[in-house]
């Protein structure tokens, strides 16, 4: 059987292009990181990592992180149910206001939190009365980071839920099963490859974060100053390798729950076969 | 089922671990002093603050801690503002301790409050040069040769940045005797001149040793003096024009603050011990210019005699200098206009 | 095809959780995103419109508004072909290494904008690995225009890969065979038959790619040399009156960047929805 593009010239040649510009394009920099983090030996990688300051920064990352997927993932969920299963007025609305996160500069996004929650801000000025701070401390940096990060679950799920239809739990209803049955048994098999990629994304993004959190960070060393922050303040420190060894855990960090979508996927596809 | 209990597991440990490691600050008990500062100054205080902490001990017998935050001189003083509760400020331009005494948050009359203007160290704007000087750069008016390119930090972002237009405006105030034309002219030239604009000092410094652009890189003294140890005496030459412009640091404790915190005598202790001997020494040690007479005269040949002019004597004071220079649509947008 | 197939579902709400998913959605909604947007409106309800338009019709912004759009006009155009590329090897040819370069694909997201900005800006120095190949040929990237577009790019390839990716891969084997049985060539079968299957998806991906790329500034900053009125970028200018303490300012011209991206955005939505009523005919 022939489908297009299966001659073997045209094959070889669209392949290739595709890893030489990868190469240069994606891979290439990815390298330089790691290549620049040990260009003074693995010593020095270590003692730079092992830095009292860097293990809080990437504590206090791995908090922000932790916190911030279950919320995603459940806003995710419930909205991409309600417009995928239901049919309202406002329903397109509330798809492009989803958007937002994506449509607002992360340093915005930082000055709107500062704005609203910061001490001049209406809210911020009665919790400072009450003694209570959210800015310039681990509430805020977790606020802002969920608002960057949102739309990533819904917007995986809501196109791939749309496509499916919902037959199948139309059926599951008729057989009187509730809706918690319905939607473990029935609709989260169908879309956990997507729930996943999307829980990836949110924890790239939610490790990430730079511009928003840096506006309402503070940027306390030890205390409120999360890996990205902490390598820039190397960076700035003429610390390059320091900077780099930073940079390298967080593409780390990164390239571990690549692995780790590649290798669930490849389970799915053993068992399936 | 979806989610192997493993991950479970696992986010769980790490909500717990990330817990712990967010949570120990709490459980110290001892008093904690919060150091708002700008950028550059992190390596400064990283060696001030144990010996600070040391002196303390030995003097009240109470172990302290000492917390760092930098950033952008202006942005910190926007943070306080908006909630940070740092206790004391160290910063590198007036202005920025100025808005925060408007604000209500440090004294009215904290200029007043300590020596030297509440500055207990200072600096000027100087030259970084590649080695051997190769293009012959002495003072301001080579700056503006065709064959010159200059990096310096963005004046509309960064403090570091606006010192040295301030600077290079009061050399061409003395050279051209005042004539608006001519200085004019001489700061589109200037402008024009610039190889890269980055946001802040550090980025500047980046482009220049690393990227290698432009021939000269102008920054504080004190600065270019760590870059050269930093990066290697022999490639690099400081040069320190016969006049600059003279950078204040100002200090200040931050009084609703240091209140709430119960830290005022903490915070005014610490500031004291800028003044001190052995702080002024730490200080000179970093390349800038102190008042302590026994250190000055320790370091002296390190810091070349040259006229330093005030902002408050060239244009008139900080404020008259921000609104005609740098607030949007001033002198600096329009000369940058093409 | 995935996005071929709206449904009208749930009229009669057959379906449990209707009301649950909309509790939480509109809290949400509410707390997180609109409730931190009336700070912006409120910033900008405190001037006039005709300060409003001062601030934003300024030349220095307006040119850059000029780099922001033009940079990322080109990112999105190249993005647009070479996620194409991308797309269509993953999906159709086996070959070693290809779960690597899929994998591979996400790098961008993964990595912090401010790692990428960093290192690119290594990269492409006149004295890094790129620059040191390019700068001969008479191409600077570092500190130009192409710069800011190369970093724009970088951040936002993996929009057009991840939406035109799962569209082929449900491309039934049919659509091929009866292109090839006509005896169309290659090119001409794939123009003509497979790309108006691929269109939805590509235009919604290079946009996505587009509105990413205005936004965009950890990237960038570091690469794009930050000459007024030649290199500088519209975040830029944002958090040049951030660092003024001018928060209306910035709240003018972020509402600006924030108008011109809902709408595209949402033009993205509505032309999806009416692309695929056109292609179905009555059935959609």
């Amino acid at each position: 059987m022939q489908r297009i593009g299966d001659a073997p010239a045209v094959r070889r040649g669209l392949i290739g292009a595709a890893l030489v510009l990868s190469a240069l394009f994606l891979l290439l920099p990815l390298v330089a990181i790691f290549a620049q983090a040990f260009t003074q030996g693995m010593g020095v990688f270590w003692a730079n990592v092992s830095d009292h300051y860097t293990l809080r920064a990437i504590g206090l990352t791995l908090f922000i992180t932790v916190l911030t997927i279950p919320v995603c993932l459940v806003f995710g969920v419930a909205l991409a149910w309600l417009v995928t299963r239901f049919s309202f007025p406002g329903r397109r609305l509330l798809q492009t206001l989803i958007d937002i996160p994506f449509a607002v500069s992360p340093v915005v996004a930082g000055l709107i939190y500062l704005l609203l929650y910061g001490r001049n801000g209406w809210v911020g000025g009665w919790l400072d009365g009450h003694d209570i701070q959210l800015m310039f401390a681990w509430p805020g940096i977790l606020m802002v980071t969920i608002f960057v990060t949102c739309p990533f679950v819904a917007r995986e799920l809501i196109p791939l839920m749309q496509a499916q239809g919902s037959r199948e739990e139309e059926a599951a209803v008729t057989l009187g099963a509730s809706g918690a049955t319905i939607f473990r048994r029935v609709t989260l098999p169908n879309i956990r490859w997507a729930l996943l990629y999307g829980v990836i994304l949110t924890n790239a993004r939610a490790v990430g974060e730079f511009g928003a959190v840096s506006v309402v960070s503070g940027a306390i060393r030890g205390q409120t100053n999360t890996l990205p922050l902490h390598l820039e303040q190397l960076y700035q420190d003429y610390n390059t390798v320091g900077a780099f060894a930073s940079a390298a855990l967080l593409a780390l960090i990164a390239l571990f729950t690549l692995a780790a979508k590649a290798g669930l996927e490849w389970r799915a596809a053993r068992r399936e076969a | 089922m979806f989610k192997p209990s493993w991950i479970r597991r696992g986010i769980l440990a790490a909500a717990l671990g990330s817990s712990v490691v967010v949570a120990t600050p709490a459980l110290a008990q001892e008093r904690e002093l919060l150091n708002s500062s700008y950028d550059i100054a992190r390596e400064l205080f990283s060696a001030i603050n144990p010996d600070f902490i040391a002196y303390w001990e030995a003097e009240h017998g109470e172990s302290v801690g000492v917390q760092q935050s930098h950033g952008g001189s202006s942005a910190q003083a926007r943070a306080i503002m908006q909630g940070l509760r740092a206790d004391v400020v160290t910063y590198n331009q007036v202005t920025d301790v100025q808005v925060l005494a408007d604000a209500g948050l440090v004294a009215e009359e904290w200029q007043q409050a300590l020596p030297n203007n509440a500055s207990p160290y200072y600096s000027t704007t100087a030259f970084l040069v590649r080695k051997d000087n190769p293009k012959g750069i002495e003072s301001w008016d080579d700056l503006v040769r065709e064959d010159v390119r200059i990096v310096f930090p963005n004046p509309k972002t960064s403090g570091n940045g606006r010192y040295t237009y301030l600077a290079a405006w009061g050399f061409a105030e003395q050279a051209f005797d005042g004539d608006e034309e001519q200085i004019h002219d001489f700061m589109r030239t200037f402008l024009r001149n610039v190889a890269v604009f980055d946001t802040g000092g550090r980025g500047a410094t980046t482009s220049f040793i690393e990227r290698g652009l432009g021939d000269v890189l102008i920054s504080f003294e004190s600065e270019v003096n760590n870059i050269r140890g930093e990066y290697g005496s022999d490639d690099y030459e400081v040069i320190v024009p016969p006049v600059s412009i003279l950078a204040e640091f100002p200090v200040a404790v931050v009084e609703s603050n240091a209140q709430r915190n119960g830290t005022e005598d903490l915070a005014r202790g610490y500031l004291d011990y800028l003044y001190s001997e052995e702080g002024q020494r730490t200080l000179a040690g970093f390349n800038y210019r102190v008042h302590h007479e026994a250190v000055v005269e320790e370091f002296a040949e390190q810091f070349p005699e040259t006229e330093l002019l005030r902002v408050e004597e060239v244009f008139g004071s900080w404020e008259q200098a921000m609104e005609a220079h740098f607030a949007g649509g001033a002198l600096l947008d329009q000369l940058q206009r093409r | 095809m995935s996005l071929a197939l709206p449904r009208l579902t749930g009229r009669r709400r057959v379906l449990p959780g209707f009301g649950l998913s909309l509790g939480i959605s509109l809290m949400f909604v509410s707390l997180v995103l609109l409730l931190p947007m009336t700070s912006l409106v409120g910033q900008l309800s405190g001037i006039s419109l005709a300060e409003y338009w001062a601030i934003i019709s300024d030349g220095r912004v307006v040119a850059s508004y000029t780099v922001t759009i033009g940079a990322a006009a080109l990112a999105a155009l190249v993005n647009g072909a070479f996620g194409l590329l991308l797309a269509w090897v993953l999906v159709r040819y086996e070959f070693p290494g290809k779960r690597l370069l899929d994998a591979l694909m996400d790098l961008p997201f993964a990595l912090p904008t401010a790692v990428a900005g960093i290192t690119l800006a290594t990269l492409y120095a006149s004295n890094g690995w790129m620059g040191r190949l390019l700068e001969p040929l008479g191409l600077q990237v570092a500190y130009t225009w192409v710069g800011i577009a190369l970093a724009m790019a970088f951040t936002s390839i993996p929009f057009v890969v991840r939406t035109v990716q799962p569209v082929l891969e449900d491309l039934p084997q049919e659509v091929d065979e009866a292109a090839l049985t006509l005896g169309a060539s290659d090119a001409t079968a794939f123009r003509r038959v497979i790309l108006p299957h691929l269109w939805p998806a590509l235009v919604t991906g290079t946009g996505l790619a587009f509105v990413r790329s205005l936004g965009e500034f950890g990237a960038i900053i570091f690469i794009a040399g930050n000459m007024p009125f030649e290199t500088e970028i519209t975040a830029l200018m944002i958090f040049v009156k951030l660092q003024e303490y001018d928060y209306v300012g910035a709240s003018a011209i972020a509402s600006v960047v924030l108008m011109v991206s809902l709408a595209l955005l949402l033009a993205i939505n509505v032309w999806q929805g009416r692309f695929i009523k056109r292609l179905h005919g009555g059935r959609g």
